[in-house]
C-alpha cells in the first residue's frame, strides 16, 4: 500500500483540510507522500514534511501549476500516479476540481467526499445532501478518493521533518489559462477551520443587517456563513454559503440565525457539536438539529446575546 | 455553435428521502422526481446563450431509467431543440456516464458542453470533469459566468475563497454552479411545443461503452441522528446553558 496525497495550500500555509485528508490516508495503511504542487510554494513543501504521518514530501514548483489549473495538476499526477495505490485529496473546491480528471484518465471510478474508511477498498460516503450514507467497495486498481475533511480530525505534529524531492515538471498542457483570483478579505478565520460559526440567513433581510453579526461574531472569536438565501439575496459573498452545494463545516459551535433549515443547509452543518438557532418561527425546521434554540425576533436577540457574553 | 447539455433525472430536492428497509437503496416508488436543478441551469445557459444569437442548436442528453424523457422533455420544454436518451435500468455510474457522453459527444460533435456541477442523488461532482478528460478538453467546473468568443471563454469559477478567473479554448466543458443564472419557469405552450421535439432512443451497448459498475454498493443507511436539543426561554440562559452545560464558550 502506498499512498499519495495532494496538499492545497497558499504557498506558505496548508489549507484546511489536507492535514484530514492525511488522517484518512493514515487509516489506508501504507506510506505516505505528499505532492506540493504550485508556484513559489517551497515554504508549503516545508510544513507540510513535518505533519505526522508524512513519510515523503514531492515538490513541482513551476508557473503552469499556479491556481492549481485542473489540465496541469492532472498531467503531473497521471505522471508519477503509477506508484501509487491511493490517490487522495480533500474535498474542497480545488480536490473537486481536478481529481474526477485524474480518476477518468486512470479509467477508474473516484470515490467522492468519504466520511470514514472502513479497510483500504471499503468507504462510507455521504449522498442525497447527506440524508444517505453509503457503504461502497471500489474494485479498481488505483482508488482515488476525496475526503470530507469534517469526518476526520486534521493530523498534527511529527518529531522528524520528512524528506523533500523535487518532482520532474510536466509541460503546460496549453488549453486553458489561469486568469487570477478575487478572494474575499476577512480578518476572521477560515470557515472550514473555525471553532465557532455563526451564520445569517433570509431572516437577516438585507446586507446592512446582516452586519449585526459581526459584534458577536467578534466576541466568540468565530467565522460567518450564510445560507443560499442570504447569499443569493446578495447579504454576503458566495464564499460564505454554507450547505450541499456551498462548504461542509463542523466547529465546536454553529449558531444558525433567521435560517429555516432546509436540508440542504442542514447538510453542511448538521455534524456541528453544538447548534443554537434563533427564529421567530417556533416551527422552523432547523430546531430539529438544534442543542439549544430561542424563539423571538433575531433583531432583539442578536444585540441582547452579544451583551451577554460581556 | 452546437451546444450539448446534459440532464439527470433525480428526486426532487424538497422531499425528504427514505432508505429502503432492506438497505439496498433509497425508495424511490411513488417519489417526485425532477430535472437535476444543476442540469436545469444548465439548460436555461444553452438557451440564453441560443437566445443571444450565439448558439445555433442545443442538444439534451439524460442516461437512464425510461422515464428520464419527462426530464429531457422538460429541458426541451425550456428551449432545448432536440432529445436523447441513453436508456437503462442498470446503475450508471459517473465514469460510465463521461463515457456514455464522449460517444455522443464524438458523433454530435459540439464546440461546448454544459453540465450540472453536481447531481444531488449521489452527489459526486465528476462527471464533467471527467467528460473533458477522455475527450482532453479543457474544463471549468462551479462556473457563475461564461462568456463566449469564436476559439475560447472566459470563464468565472465560484472557488473556497472566493471567484477565479479563467479562459479555456473552445471546445470546452463547464459544469454551472447554482448563481450561474436562475432558470426560467416552463409554459404550457412550450411544454405542448415540447412534446414534438425530435427524442432519440439509444442503449448504452450500441455506443460500445463499458458500464459495469466499479463500486459496489454494500450497504445503504440513514445517518445517526442527532440528540434532542432544548429550548431556551432567553439570552441568559443561553449562554448559561453555554458555559455550565455545553461548555463551548
Ligand atoms: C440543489 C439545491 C442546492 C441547495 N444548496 C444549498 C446550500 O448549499 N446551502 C443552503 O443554505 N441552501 C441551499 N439550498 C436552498 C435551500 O433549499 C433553502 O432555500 C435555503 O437554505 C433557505 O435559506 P434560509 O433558511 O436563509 O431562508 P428561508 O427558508 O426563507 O428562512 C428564513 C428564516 O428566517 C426566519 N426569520 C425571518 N425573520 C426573522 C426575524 N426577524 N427573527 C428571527 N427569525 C426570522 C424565518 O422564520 C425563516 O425560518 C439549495 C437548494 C437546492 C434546490
Ligand atoms: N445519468 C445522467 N444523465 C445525464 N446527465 C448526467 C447523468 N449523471 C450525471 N450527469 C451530469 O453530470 C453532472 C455531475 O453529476 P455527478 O458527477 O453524478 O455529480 C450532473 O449535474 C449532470 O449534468
Amino acid at each position: 500500500m502506498s499512498v499519495l496525497v495532494i496538499a492545497e495550500h497558499d504557498g506558505h500555509q496548508l489549507k484546511p483540510g489536507t492535514a484530514n485528508a492525511i488522517t484518512a490516508a493514515a487509516l489506508l495503511g501504507g506510506e505516505i507522500t505528499v505532492l506540493v504542487a504550485g508556484l513559489q510554494c517551497a515554504p508549503a513543501a516545508q510544513v507540510v514534511a513535518s505533519v505526522a504521518g508524512v513519510s515523503k514530501v514531492l515538490l513541482a514548483d513551476a508557473p503552469q501549476y499556479a491556481g492549481f489549473l485542473a489540465e496541469n495538476m492532472t498531467a503531473l499526477v497521471l505522471s508519477i500516479a503509477k506508484n501509487y495505490t491511493h490517490i487522495v485529496a480533500a474535498a474542497t473546491g480545488m480536490g473537486k476540481n481536478f481529481m474526477p480528471r485524474v480518476a477518468a484518465l486512470l479509467d477508474v471510478q473516484q470515490i467522492s467526499d468519504i466520511s470514514s474508511v472502513v479497510s483500504a477498498d471499503t468507504f462510507v460516503r455521504p449522498t442525497y445532501a447527506g440524508n444517505v450514507m453509503t457503504t461502497v467497495q471500489s474494485v479498481d486498481s488505483i482508488k482515488v478518493i476525496t475526503v470530507r475533511a469534517t469526518a476526520f480530525d486534521p493530523a498534527g505534529n511529527a518529531a522528524a521533518a520528512a524528506p523533500i524531492e523535487n518532482v520532474a515538471h510536466t509541460a503546460d498542457v496549453g488549453i486553458s489559462k489561469f486568469e487570477g483570483q478575487e478572494l474575499t478579505k476577512s480578518a476572521r478565520p477560515e470557515l472550514t477551520a473555525a471553532r465557532v460559526i455563526v451564520s445569517g440567513g433570509r431572516g437577516m433581510g438585507s446586507a446592512e443587517n446582516f452586519k449585526i453579526l459581526d459584534p458577536l461574531a467578534d466576541k466568540l472569536g468565530a467565522a460567518v456563513g450564510a445560507s443560499r438565501a442570504a447569499v443569493d439575496s446578495g447579504f454576503v459573498p458566495n464564499d460564505y454559503q454554507v450547505g450541499q452545494t456551498g462548504k461542509i463545516v463542523a466547529p465546536e459551535m454553529y449558531v444558525a440565525v433567521g435560517i429555516s433549515g432546509a436540508i440542504q443547509h442542514l447538510a453542511g452543518m448538521k455534524d456541528s457539536k453544538v447548534i443554537v438557532a434563533i427564529n421567530k418561527d417556533a416551527e422552523a425546521p432547523i430546531f430539529s438539529v438544534a442543542s439549544y434554540w430561542i424563539v423571538d425576533d433575531l433583531f432583539k436577540v442578536v444585540p441582547d446575546l452579544t451583551t451577554e457574553l460581556g | 455553435m452546437k451546444v450539448l447539455v446534459t440532464a439527470k433525472r433525480v428526486i426532487d430536492p424538497y422531499v425528504k428521502v427514505r432508505v429502503k428497509s432492506d438497505g439496498t437503496g433509497v425508495e424511490t416508488a411513488n417519489v417526485k422526481m425532477t430535472i437535476n436543478p444543476f442540469c436545469e441551469i444548465a439548460v436555461e445557459q444553452a438557451v440564453r446563450m441560443k437566445e443571444a444569437g450565439i448558439v445555433t442548436e442545443i442538444v439534451v442528453v439524460s442516461v437512464g431509467v425510461a422515464q428520464s424523457q419527462e426530464t429531457l422533455r422538460t429541458a426541451m420544454a425550456m428551449g432545448a431543440d432536440r432529445g436523447i436518451l441513453v436508456e437503462s435500468a442498470q446503475e450508471i455510474q459517473p465514469l460510465a456516464v463521461a463515457k456514455i457522453l464522449k460517444a455522443i459527444v464524438d458523433k454530435e460533435q459540439p464546440r461546448l458542453v454544459i453540465m450540472g456541477k453536481q447531481a444531488i442523488d449521489d452527489d459526486s461532482n465528476q462527471c464533467g470533469q471527467m467528460l473533458a478528460a477522455l475527450l482532453g478538453w479543457p474544463q471549468a467546473t462551479h462556473i457563475s459566468s461564461v462568456t463566449l468568443a469564436a476559439d475560447s471563454a472566459q470563464i468565472t469559477r465560484e472557488i473556497d475563497g472566493g471567484l477565479e478567473k479563467l479562459t479555456v479554448n473552445l471546445p470546452a466543458v463547464v459544469t454551472a454552479d447554482l448563481r450561474l443564472n436562475e432558470p426560467r419557469y416552463v409554459t404550457l405552450p412550450n411544454i405542448m411545443k415540447a412534446k414534438k421535439k425530435p427524442l432519440e432512443n439509444i442503449k448504452p451497448e450500441a455506443l460500445g461503452v463499458d458500464i459495469a459498475p466499479r463500486l459496489k454498493t454494500l450497504k445503504v443507511q440513514e445517518p445517526s441522528s442527532r440528540s434532542a436539543g432544548v429550548k431556551v426561554a432567553d439570552v441568559k440562559e443561553l449562554v448559561a446553558k453555554l458555559k455550565n452545560e455545553a461548555r463551548v464558550i
